[in-house]
């Protein structure tokens, strides 16, 4: 269903600019980007920040210099002797430093988790829960679980066969209707996914592996075109799916009863108590109106065919 | 006095809500943002029924903190019936002070205050009472070394905070309003005789609204940090507005400032509210507190740091001057704690031995 039927403005995308516009306005006033419902005010001098931005941000749009941004994000290099030993990068939204400098390499990544920092930490319009968002025919599977449960390896995987993108991190649920706002943005893959991926979906385009983060080797997989166009669609909420890979593992989907379910969630949630009775509303009426499970897989093939079989609950 | 930055213009005078542009706007709420102000900015314009006339981003941007303002609101009132029921006759009536009474007693200054403790003043006679049955309910003062715990209960006015083990809580027990080592000493006695209750609300009391404005400018004008300091000239600001209107408040504020020892601050607290947030004062007020303010040479002096340490702490209200102010001022507060030698050595322990909070890693 769509929101906000906007005029079809025939709008700029971050494509127009050529490598070069692009590293000048990353290095001068900022990359005004929308994403979802956010719009991003990036500034970087940083190399790899352009180069990740040109690979996997084409396709967003791209506002004007004087509109508003929610976040004014910069990944700048560290001053004083790390100029030229061992450089390192710096994130910071408006000047607040949340986080230590990490190596310069490292920066595109940075950007990414900054981001999703920046929208947990602050958009509390929406009961917010660290998960991937999956859509097909208006249903919605919504994806919570921990680093390394092989949640973005299958929502990578998903999104090539037939599923929308609407979040791979963050799952915002609108307390007025219930309804999943997408943020569709680049996924995260870690490790042995990087690989699995790119034999899984050949045309997949990653930005460049950086190894030795503190999660290991990291590769952001661009977001489908379709899940940007349509990142204004909203999703009714209808399954809530806990991955868990395991090598050799029977691809398995158990049903969990609601209470299991509700807790789990709520575990997941960035901004539960901060939302006080509107969260507890918003989740359990999402709750009510899904079906949840615990899906054990090994086989991205047989995974997929799981995901396929699942009815739209009542 | 250069242009007032956007934010400040905004609380001085919401009505110019209806006609900033989104450049404004994107400002505006940087500048709140990193003040911690936007729940009370979005608290203003909804009491000036002007939240529809801002632009639909910037507005979606203030929705985001209507939830943590509610669950502040909600949070504080939880915590301070706790705090009621581990005190008991031990604190009663209980005596809140700053944030937690704003919200308590339903001031203009409380609606979308962000704060992150409970205040209250106790006698000192009681504080060991005090602090006993809050440990009993599960509050324990944390994180402070030795040097730290004697630092509060030797010197200061009021004992080591206390967090409550499983609620992360914080609860800051005062038995005065300033440091026993500072030059000043309004006498506590006298603020806890004139304290009032609560209305609808039975054994909560506040200081009375000459004391808690007299308050809040001894907190701001003799303190050393600044950070919260806009937020804080917004309490005075709101606080004479709503209290201004009473019968009889700007009459015995000035002898009430005078009786307290606090004539100093309330002269900063009415000029500087005046002069950035546009306060409106009796003149007869003015004239009465003229003699309680510095020399010339130092009234510009202070007029050029509170007026740069007041304003937003955001890269586009800072001059070259904003961080020496800010320094200056940071010496100032510690100066006004204790005494010279107390305070070298203080400051010794605190740059050498304490150990520095690291940010976190990604």
């Amino acid at each position: 269903m769509l929101t906000a039927a906007s005029p079809t403005v025939a709008s700029l995308t971050v494509a127009s600019l050529n490598r070069t516009a692009l590293a000048t306005r990353l290095a001068g006033p900022g990359l005004l980007v929308q994403t979802g419902p956010f719009v991003s005010r990036i500034r970087s001098s940083i190399g790899h920040v352009a180069e990740g931005i040109e690979l996997l941000y084409g396709d967003y749009p791209l506002l004007a210099e004087d509109s508003f941004a929610d976040f004014h994000v910069g990944l700048q290099p560290s001053g004083g002797l790390r100029r030229w030993y061992k450089p390192q990068v710096n994130f910071d939204l408006d000047g607040l430093v949340p986080f230590e400098p990490l190596p310069e390499a490292h920066a595109f990544p940075m950007l990414e988790w900054g981001l999703n920092w920046c929208i947990s930490t602050r958009a509390h319009s929406w009961l917010m829960i660290h998960a991937a968002v999956v859509e097909r025919d208006g249903c919605a599977a919504i994806l919570p679980a921990p680093p390394g449960s092989g949640k973005s390896t299958l929502c990578a995987a998903l999104v090539h066969r037939g599923w929308r993108l609407l979040s791979d991190e963050l799952a915002l649920l609108r307390p007025d209707d219930g309804l999943l706002v997408p943020v569709a943005r680049p996924v995260s893959l870690k490790n042995r996914s990087i690989d699995v991926i790119r034999a899984y979906v050949p045309e997949a385009v990653l930005s460049r592996p950086v190894s030795n983060t503190t999660k290991g080797t990291v590769a952001h997989l661009k977001a489908p075109a379709d899940s940007v166009a349509r990142v204004r669609e909203t999703a009714r909420p209808a399954w809530i799916v806990f991955p868990k890979y395991e090598a050799g593992a029977a691809t398995t989907m158990t049903p969990l009863t609601r209470t299991d379910t509700f807790f789990r969630v709520a575990g997941n949630a960035f901004n539960y108590s901060e939302m006080g009775a509107r969260g507890f509303t918003t989740l359990a009426g999402t709750i009510e109106r899904c079906a949840g499970y615990d899906f054990r897989y090994s086989d991205l093939d047989e995974a997929i065919a799981g995901f396929a079989a699942l009815e739209p609950p009542p | 006095m250069k242009a007032l930055p956007v934010l400040v213009r905004l609380l001085r005078d919401p009505p110019l809500a209806a006609g900033l542009g989104l450049p404004e706007w994107d400002l505006a709420l940087r500048q709140s943002t990193c003040t911690n102000l936007s729940p009370s900015l979005l608290a203003l314009l909804e009491e000036h029924d002007l939240l529809e006339r801002v632009p639909a981003a910037p507005r979606a941007h203030l929705e985001w903190v209507r939830a943590l303002a509610t669950r502040h609101r909600q949070a504080a009132r939880f915590e301070v019936e706790c705090i009621q029921a581990a005190l008991g006759a031990q604190a009663a009536p209980l005596l809140l002070l700053k944030g937690a009474a704003y919200t308590m007693a339903g001031l203009r200054a409380g609606a979308g205050r962000l704060y992150n403790d409970i205040d209250i003043l106790v006698p000192k006679a009681r504080l060991d009472a005090v602090e006993a049955a809050l440990m009993l309910h599960g509050w324990a003062s944390s994180g402070h070394d030795a040097y730290d715990q004697r630092y509060y209960r030797q010197w200061m006015h009021e004992l080591p905070p206390m967090q409550h083990l499983r609620r992360r809580t914080s609860i800051d027990v005062h038995h005065a309003i300033l440091p026993e080592t500072a030059p000043l000493h309004p006498d506590p006695d006298k603020l806890r005789a004139a304290a009032v209750p609560v209305d609808g609300a039975p054994g909560l009391a506040t200081l009375a609204p000459a004391d808690m404005v007299l308050h809040s400018a001894v907190h701001l004008f003799f303190d050393g940090e600044f950070d919260k300091g806009l937020r804080d000239l917004l309490d005075l600001h709101r606080l004479f507005q709503e209290f201004g209107v009473r019968p009889g408040f700007w009459d015995a504020l000035p002898a009430r400032a005078r009786e307290l020892e606090l004539g100093r601050p309330l002269f900063y607290a009415l000029r500087y509210s005046r002069r950035l947030l546009g306060t409106p004062v009796p003149q007869a007020v003015l004239e009465a507190m003229a003699p309680c303010g510095p020399r010339r040479p130092l009234l510009a002096l202070m007029d050029a740091l509170f007026e740069r340490a007041l304003l937003p702490m955001h890269a586009s209200c800072d001059d070259a001057l904003s961080a020496p102010a800010r320094f200056a001022l940071y010496v100032r507060g510690n100066w006004l704690r204790m005494p010279p030698l107390l305070l070298a050595r203080h400051l010794f322990h605190k740059a050498f031995i304490s150990r520095k909070d690291a940010p976190e890693t990604v």
